[in-house]
């Protein structure tokens, strides 16, 4: 990630030997282009080397507490809609996609298509926040939070909104709005640039909207498809319906892919799979649905998510950075390390998503 | 300005050795041209002095304790105040004073000039660093300031989750993790810089050691420190959400936070160590006049230190409950650590033998540096001992080995460094004569004060304790006095060093005749180190040095 140095005084004295007249993109300590993308690339590999083993620390305690509690790591994952994680996950892949092709865009000099990648790449970061937020707020909803503060009762029936989607919210909506007043502002000074970095603001701010709807469309629908109230209202007991446990276990060799309804702990996920799992449980859910136990799988999840989500949100800004850059039509084929590097960083963290979504979403 | 555009590997002459008129501290002017200087020099000076402050305030704290053990009990602070005080010193030693001390400043200062080239590969990270380690010192000082952080410096769980002292605990771990990151991006730096940006001839066998050291140092930087980074970050989730990986009560795991914190602080020990290793093998070379003995295995040794320093951090936790094998294996890794470490004391002291040893300051420090280290590794060896670690565990001869290896060692070569280097930093000759006197009161009061403490410790004495049973009474006060002695001869060494620049004679390019490349540039350096790229030679050829009595220096004679 080598900027480019602003060109001091001292560089200016000519001396004999000094060949390469240095261009505003290359450092003044650099020799020559080749070096200063060298040492960018150079730089950002190790950076993501520290990257994947700060995510190590958190993959060594996912191995240790599901080593140690299996039982509670696919009982929880059934709390995990994995429908919204695959729509996150191909969100993400695509916009890698869209990385690649930027880069490939910068070298070529294709400025207005880099700028255009570059915005779908940052579109899809804000709609994978959006589902996100949806993710975060339906779980908040449910007490379904880390370690001493997760609820062991499943409070309150499902239609019990707490404003914590439109808190989550507030941020991006400002962001949104003022991305809007920038654009028409784009147009009015009929700027060429600022339409070029407005644009990519304002969709990737409508972006994260879409992401919201399509997670709230997919959470009820699943919460529909499977009597999620009915079952919500078995787990506010507290303990395992026992006569309903047996129904379902004996709906369930009968009709195998029809039992969800009626099965007594299920939360908005799929059916079938967790009837199987709770089946196979040797542990009662009482055990399981308390703070040290399903807690520190909540413990783990907001750890992992969140640190990601972080990463998204840094991402984000040097994307934003980059278009801006773009827009100037700073890039070209001796100067694109800055979207060369970026776009690994953002490789990377698709990458430690990929791994997140089935050791998370997809245990049982 | 002759002077300074002149090409760096010419026949020099008397008259190029004359103080320069513009060099990199007089090259622009005013407070923002330091504060927001790209220049890896001043950034290098800006680390040392703010190191070196950080070393007075630790160093406060280490002289509150001691004279607190004056007596067996009814010490002047009270438990509480006690604890606080010896995690600020340890915290304060640790994390803002011995990691940064030599890479971040000396290596900053030295490392670009050493190899040729103008600047580090990324300035502006550089920069940041900079302030990255600001904000952690800020960040301390807060955790000082709402006193409490009374957790050790080791934040160890499930204490540090406990503990009234949240706010104390919070910010001092934001502190280390942002700390963390300053480490990160100059050992990041360095890898690049060294990797990237070596001038034609700068094969990586003619790179002076100190550059071996510094990179073995960086890898170990950029590998280790994510790893507190995280689990600092999780031990925050701990107080403020209560995540319960590290608490017991949540069914979480203490031993984990401990593994996870030691797999980056036993690295960490070879983070302050390599760095003072790679000083002792330049300064043993230039003031013994002799090129350095096994260069190449010098050379190796630093990175098997850096590989091999990795597989070792259980051997702090023998005593926390891990599995038989797993200790055994662990104490195992720890005795092949001492290999490349003795590789490297037996070639310092194959470079003395049959040299021109000039018996001057940073040369004193140096042969403190040996004696010293080769005390605290040997003691090593009982503690990485199963047997042996189960009773000397958290005693004070625990207290001893590291303070041997810490002090004895990373301070010691660092002030040797320090005082090598310089002319070249400032441009000022010091008084070798108090130098001398510096190092020597230094090193008696070293040992006086740590050498009672292995006794203590072999007798039971426990590490930590606020009070002591009586008969420990002489051995500590003996520890006390020598502590005092130590501190006075610290401040000898920075009395020197200050007066050097209100009245030091100026400095010649090459005042002990080394042959690396910084002693190419005048002294102080130009900004830009080299106006062209330097001439590579053998780093420790010193057929062509010559003194020339003319200009009070070393010149080279080709």
């Amino acid at each position: 990630m080598t900027a480019i140095q602003d060109t001091a005084p001292h560089t200016d004295h000519a001396h004999d030997d000094h060949h390469h007249d240095h261009p505003s993109w290359l450092a003044h300590h650099f020799d020559d282009a080749e070096q200063q993308y060298d040492s960018g690339k150079l730089g950002m590999w190790l950076f993501l080397v520290t990257e994947v083993l700060f995510f190590s620390g958190m993959f060594c305690a996912y191995a240790l507490y599901r080593n140690r509690n299996p039982e509670v790591f696919e009982f929880c994952s059934a709390f995990l809609n994995e429908k919204l994680g695959a729509i996150n996950t191909g969100v993400l892949l695509f916009s890698s996609l869209t990385m690649a092709w930027a880069v490939r865009a910068s070298q070529l000099r294709q400025h207005t298509l880099l700028v255009g990648m570059l915005a779908a790449t940052l579109a899809c970061a804000a709609m994978f926040l959006g589902v996100k937020a949806v993710e975060y707020s339906h779980k908040w909803e449910l007490g379904l939070l880390p370690g001493k503060f997760y609820v062991a009762q499943l409070g309150g029936h499902h239609g019990d909104p707490k404003g914590y989607l439109e808190t989550l919210c507030v941020v991006p909506m400002i962001l949104t709005v003022l991305s809007a007043l920038y654009y028409v502002y784009s147009w009015v000074v009929n700027s060429t640039f600022h339409k070029q970095v407005a644009g990519p603001l304002l969709v990737t701010g409508l972006c994260f909207f879409v992401g919201v709807f399509l997670g709230q469309t997919l959470e009820a629908e699943a919460a529909d498809s499977h009597g999620g109230e009915h079952a919500e209202h078995h787990m506010v007991q507290g303990h395992v319906d026992h006569a309903s446990h047996d129904h379902a276990a004996a709906e369930h060799t009968e009709h195998p892919a029809d039992g969800a309804a009626a099965m007594p702990v299920v939360v908005a996920s799929a059916g079938e799979d967790v009837k199987v799992m709770k089946e196979q449980l040797a542990t009662p859910d009482a055990d399981v649905n308390q703070k040290s136990m399903a807690g520190l799988f909540f413990s783990i999840y907001y750890c992992m998510t969140g640190v990601h989500a972080i990463h998204i949100l840094g991402g984000m800004a040097v994307i934003t950075w980059l278009i801006v850059k773009a827009a100037r039509h700073e890039f070209h084929e001796q100067y694109f390390g800055p979207v060369d590097n970026v776009g690994l960083y953002w490789h990377l963290v698709d990458f430690i998503w990929i791994y997140l979504f089935p050791l998370l979403y997809l245990i049982t | 300005m002759s002077v300074v555009d002149r090409p760096i590997v010419s026949t020099e002459t008397a008259g190029a050795d004359s103080y320069p008129e513009h060099h990199f501290l007089n090259h622009t002017k005013g407070v923002l041209s330091w504060a927001l200087t790209l220049d890896h020099k001043r950034i290098g000076l800006m680390y040392l002095v703010g190191v070196m402050a950080s070393f007075a305030l630790g160093g406060m704290f280490a002289l509150m304790i001691r004279i607190h053990l004056w007596n067996f009990q009814d010490g002047w602070l009270d438990n509480k105040t006690y604890n606080q005080v010896f995690t600020l010193h340890g915290a304060i030693m640790v994390f803002l004073f011995i990691i940064p001390s030599i890479p971040a400043a000396l290596g900053n200062f030295f490392l670009p000039i050493m190899l040729g080239t103008k600047d580090v590969a990324f300035p502006r990270l550089n920069l940041s660093s900079f302030y990255l380690w600001v904000t952690g010192l800020i960040l301390f000082l807060t955790a000082l300031s709402v006193t409490g952080l009374d957790t050790g410096w080791t934040f160890y769980t499930p204490y540090s989750i406990e503990t009234q002292k949240g706010g104390a605990v919070l910010a001092a771990t934001f502190g280390v993790f942002v700390l963390g990151f300053s480490s990160i991006f100059t050992g990041l730096n360095f890898i690049v810089t060294i990797n990237t940006m070596r001038p034609p001839g700068m094969t990586w066998f003619r790179m002076p050691l100190f550059l071996w050291a510094t990179y073995a140092t960086s890898i170990i930087q950029v590998l280790a420190t994510p790893v507190l980074g995280i689990t600092v970050l999780l031990l925050s989730a701990e107080r403020l959400l209560g995540i319960g990986i590290f608490d017991p009560k949540l069914n979480g795991d203490p031993v984990t936070f401990q593994h996870f914190f030691w797999f980056y602080s036993h690295p960490a020990v070879y983070i302050m160590i390599l760095p003072a290793m790679g000083i002792i093998s330049e300064l043993m070379s230039v003031h013994c006049h002799k090129g350095i003995f096994g260069y190449r295995m010098i050379a190796y040794s630093s990175i098997a230190i850096a590989l091999f320093g990795f597989l070792v951090w259980g051997h702090h936790m023998f005593t926390s409950g891990m599995a038989d094998v797993t200790t055994v294996v662990f104490s195992a890794l720890t005795f092949t650590v001492s290999i490349p470490s003795a590789i490297k004391v037996f070639n310092w002291l194959g470079t003395m033998y049959q040299g021109t040893v000039s018996l001057n300051t940073p040369m004193l420090y140096a042969l403190a540096f040996i004696f010293l280290f080769t005390i605290g590794g040997l003691t090593g060896l009982p503690l990485g001992a199963l047997s042996t670690d189960m009773h000397f565990h958290d005693t004070y001869f625990v207290v001893a080995h590291f303070h041997y290896v810490m002090m004895g060692g990373t301070l010691v070569a660092f002030l040797g460094g320090v005082f090598h280097w310089w002319p070249k930093m400032t441009g000022r000759m010091f008084n070798d004569k108090l130098g001398m006197v510096s190092a020597i009161i230094v090193f008696i009061g070293f040992n006086l004060t740590f050498l009672p403490q292995f006794v203590l410790g072999t007798r039971g004495m426990p590490r930590r304790y606020a009070t002591y049973l009586e008969e420990f009474q002489d051995l500590h006060r003996l520890s006390t006095v020598g502590s005092l002695i130590l501190g006075f001869g610290l401040v000898t060494a920075l009395v020197v060093l200050l007066q050097s620049l209100v009245n030091g004679k100026k400095a010649p390019r090459n005042p002990w005749g080394g042959a690396t490349l910084e002693w190419m540039c005048s002294s102080p350096p130009p900004h830009d180190n080299f106006s062209s790229a330097p001439t590579v030679g053998d780093p420790y050829d010193f057929s062509k040095i010559e003194y020339d009595g003319r200009v009070g220096g070393y010149v080279r004679k080709d």
